[in-house]
């Protein structure tokens, strides 16, 4: 640098807003009520809105698919980044979740209100159950096992002809009516999501990053760790299986394709995307990739080439997602101040 | 008998595969989830090769081991290195190289059963009152010879010490003046070889699919998960005992459980001892 340069650098500062949001006083003022729910009320609203907008049946539907990706999505951001478990087999539950929707309703005559519910809880048990062996593993080991569990029950179901083996099981009811079916999923999302984002708040969040941080030290301070994961596990695949359930009684049909790729690789990189970590991210990943690849469906397997390509471009140029650059500009001006 | 010499080639077969995925994550510890994807391409650059541009089958090969090899290094030079050492973003990102890699080929038209390699040797010969066709028997030379080789290789060479030393220890190696970032890309580009050169000596056995893809690295992962990861030896012994499991199934149980029985013994290894029969990691590093 040569003398008499000037140098400079840019800063990012908080906005006086943001800074007066901070506390109970947030109250007091009307602009600052509204600086707090803005970006609230726009998702929920939004959500609630789109299919409204969108001109016609195919693109509801379209929104209804982006809702339970939305599921998936939310539900691998809370596993990977609050728990430490990257799980590469979202399929798993979505399957888990169908077929036992699809069994409910078929040979048991459940209508959709109480298989979707007890398919996400029973789901949610099961895949827990299956998957607390792994538990202890971390890691590359966690990820190897779980991109193993889809794989391993399309196989099983193939190779032993069970659950109508490959044709799938067929006449599922519907749900009741159309805007259950539109709705369902988009309210589900909205109720998880901010339920979510409590529970990471709560002492239970507090622990299970701390699993996610050092299990080393929340083992010495007499924690159950495999418990605590487990729990977790039980909240991200009770989701999975949601979506899942829901997914049956839209197509009225489940079979092994929900054991698929798509329903692993869509939501991983719809997070990255979106922003890891953000809960919320996910979710706006899901609504710019699903309408993408729905655009895309005439190029047939090319879709996948063209998410994954999008998530080796995020992970390595944009890493932090879209939604903690929105975050930070939200709440932060940047200047440039002189050194 | 049947059983002994159809064991010991799945057995081979399994090592082929698993070698160049040991290779890469021994010496750089990255997980390649893009194996798989690399053996169905280099099946694909050599049919290419022979039907496309008409080589002969012996250049066909040579040039394919090498376009795989440099496609590997290319892959590591140009997008993982910078995610090198994030272990979530490079599990994440090579597998998303895999599919697009696997999925493009399907995309690309390459599905189906009209793509074939030819043999090396046609015929077959009777060992022990079993029928064996060569090829299958020259990829139990082929494979032993690759093994040998391998050893050779990292005892005796520069490069090949330069990689053990890596493998052993990073810091170390960087203190005596061995290049990692170049030594990483040498491993991708040679695992990418193994990947081709198992790729060619197994695909004339049958059909080129896309879905192969995914089965190789299946089986990669499992042979190097029970032998441990980053034990090369360990992936041989590995190969062998998941191989004879395979065909006790086959014989016992039925052709269906063969996958299973890879799955299985992968879940068994892991829960049970998560470092593999031979790894040298420490338990903690791997599991609470």
């Amino acid at each position: 640098m040569t003398e008499g340069m000037e140098q400079r650098r840019k800063e990012r500062v908080d906005r006086g807003i943001k800074v007066r949001t901070d506390s109970l006083y947030a109250l007091l003022s009307a602009g600052e009520i509204a600086y707090l729910a803005l970006p609230r009320l726009v998702l929920i609203l939004g959500l609630l809105l789109l299919p409204l907008v969108v001109p016609g049946m195919y693109w509801q539907r379209v929104i209804t698919i982006t809702c339970i990706y939305g599921l998936l999505a939310v539900s691998f951001d809370f596993l990977a980044h609050y728990v430490g478990l990257v799980s590469l087999g979202g399929a798993f539950f979505v399957g888990t979740g169908g077929y036992l929707a699809a069994i409910a309703n078929t040979q048991m005559g459940l209508s959709p209100w109480l298989t979707v519910p007890s398919a996400a809880l029973a789901g949610g048990v099961l895949c827990t159950l299956l998957l607390l062996p792994c538990l202890p593993l971390r890691g590359v080991y966690f990820a190897i096992i779980s991109l193993m569990y889809p794989l391993f029950s399309a196989r099983v179901i193939e190779a032993l002809d069970i659950l109508g083996g490959t044709d799938g099981i067929m006449g599922i009811d519907g749900f009741p009516n159309r805007i259950v079916e539109q709705y369902a999923p988009v309210v589900l999302l909205l109720l998880i999501l901010f339920g979510l984002r409590r529970l990471v708040t709560t002492d239970f969040g507090l622990v299970v990053r701390g699993v996610k941080d050092n299990d080393q030290a929340i083992r010495a301070s007499g924690i159950n760790v495999t418990y605590f994961k487990a729990v977790a596990v039980f909240v991200s695949a009770s989701m999975g299986c949601l979506g899942g359930a829901c997914l049956v009684h839209i197509y009225m049909w489940s079979g092994i394709s929900q054991f698929a790729l798509d329903f692993s690789i869509l939501p991983i990189a719809a997070t990255v995307i979106g922003g890891s970590g953000t809960l919320v991210g996910p979710v706006l990943g899901c609504l710019i990739l699903v309408p993408i690849s729905e655009m895309l469906r005439e190029f047939g397997t090319l879709r996948i080439v063209f998410y994954a390509l999008i998530l080796v471009a995020f992970i390595i140029f944009k890493s932090e997602g879209l939604m903690v650059w929105g975050r930070r500009k939200y709440h932060q001006f940047e200047r440039w101040t002189r050194i | 008998m049947d059983i002994l010499i159809y064991g010991t080639i799945n057995s081979v077969a399994l090592a082929l595969y698993a070698l160049g995925f040991a290779m890469v994550y021994g010496v750089s510890r990255l997980p390649n989830f893009a194996h798989g994807a690399l053996y169905v391409l280099s099946g694909f650059i050599t049919w290419s090769l022979l039907n496309s541009l008409g080589l002969p089958y012996a250049v066909a090969i040579v040039l394919t081991l090498l376009l795989t090899g440099i496609i590997g290094a290319l892959i590591y030079q140009l997008i993982l290195i910078r995610i090198r050492g994030m272990e979530i973003s490079e599990i994440m990102a090579s597998y998303a190289i895999g599919l697009a890699i696997l999925e493009g080929l399907r995309w690309g038209g390459f599905k189906g059963m009209t793509y074939t390699l030819p043999s090396f040797i046609e015929g077959s010969t009777t060992i022990a009152g079993i029928v064996v066709d060569y090829q299958r028997l020259l990829v139990v030379v082929i494979g032993a010879a690759v093994v040998g080789l391998l050893w050779l290789f990292t005892h005796y060479t520069r490069t090949g010490l330069a990689l053990r030393g890596m493998a052993q220890d990073e810091r170390a190696a960087l203190m005596l003046g061995i290049d990692s970032d170049l030594m990483a890309v040498v491993a991708m580009g040679f695992g990418s070889m193994l990947a081709a050169l198992a790729a060619v000596v197994l695909l004339p056995l049958g059909n080129i699919v896309v879905e192969a893809g995914y089965n190789v690295l299946i089986l990669a992962i499992a042979v190097c998960i029970i032998g441990g990861l980053g034990s090369w030896m360990g992936s041989v012994i590995a190969a062998f005992l998941i191989g004879f499991a395979q065909i006790l199934t086959v014989v016992y149980l039925g052709a269906h459980y063969q996958m299973v029985v890879a799955l299985l013994a992968i879940i068994m290894t892991l829960i049970l001892k998560p470092s593999g029969l031979f790894g040298r990691q420490k338990e903690l590093e791997e599991r609470v």
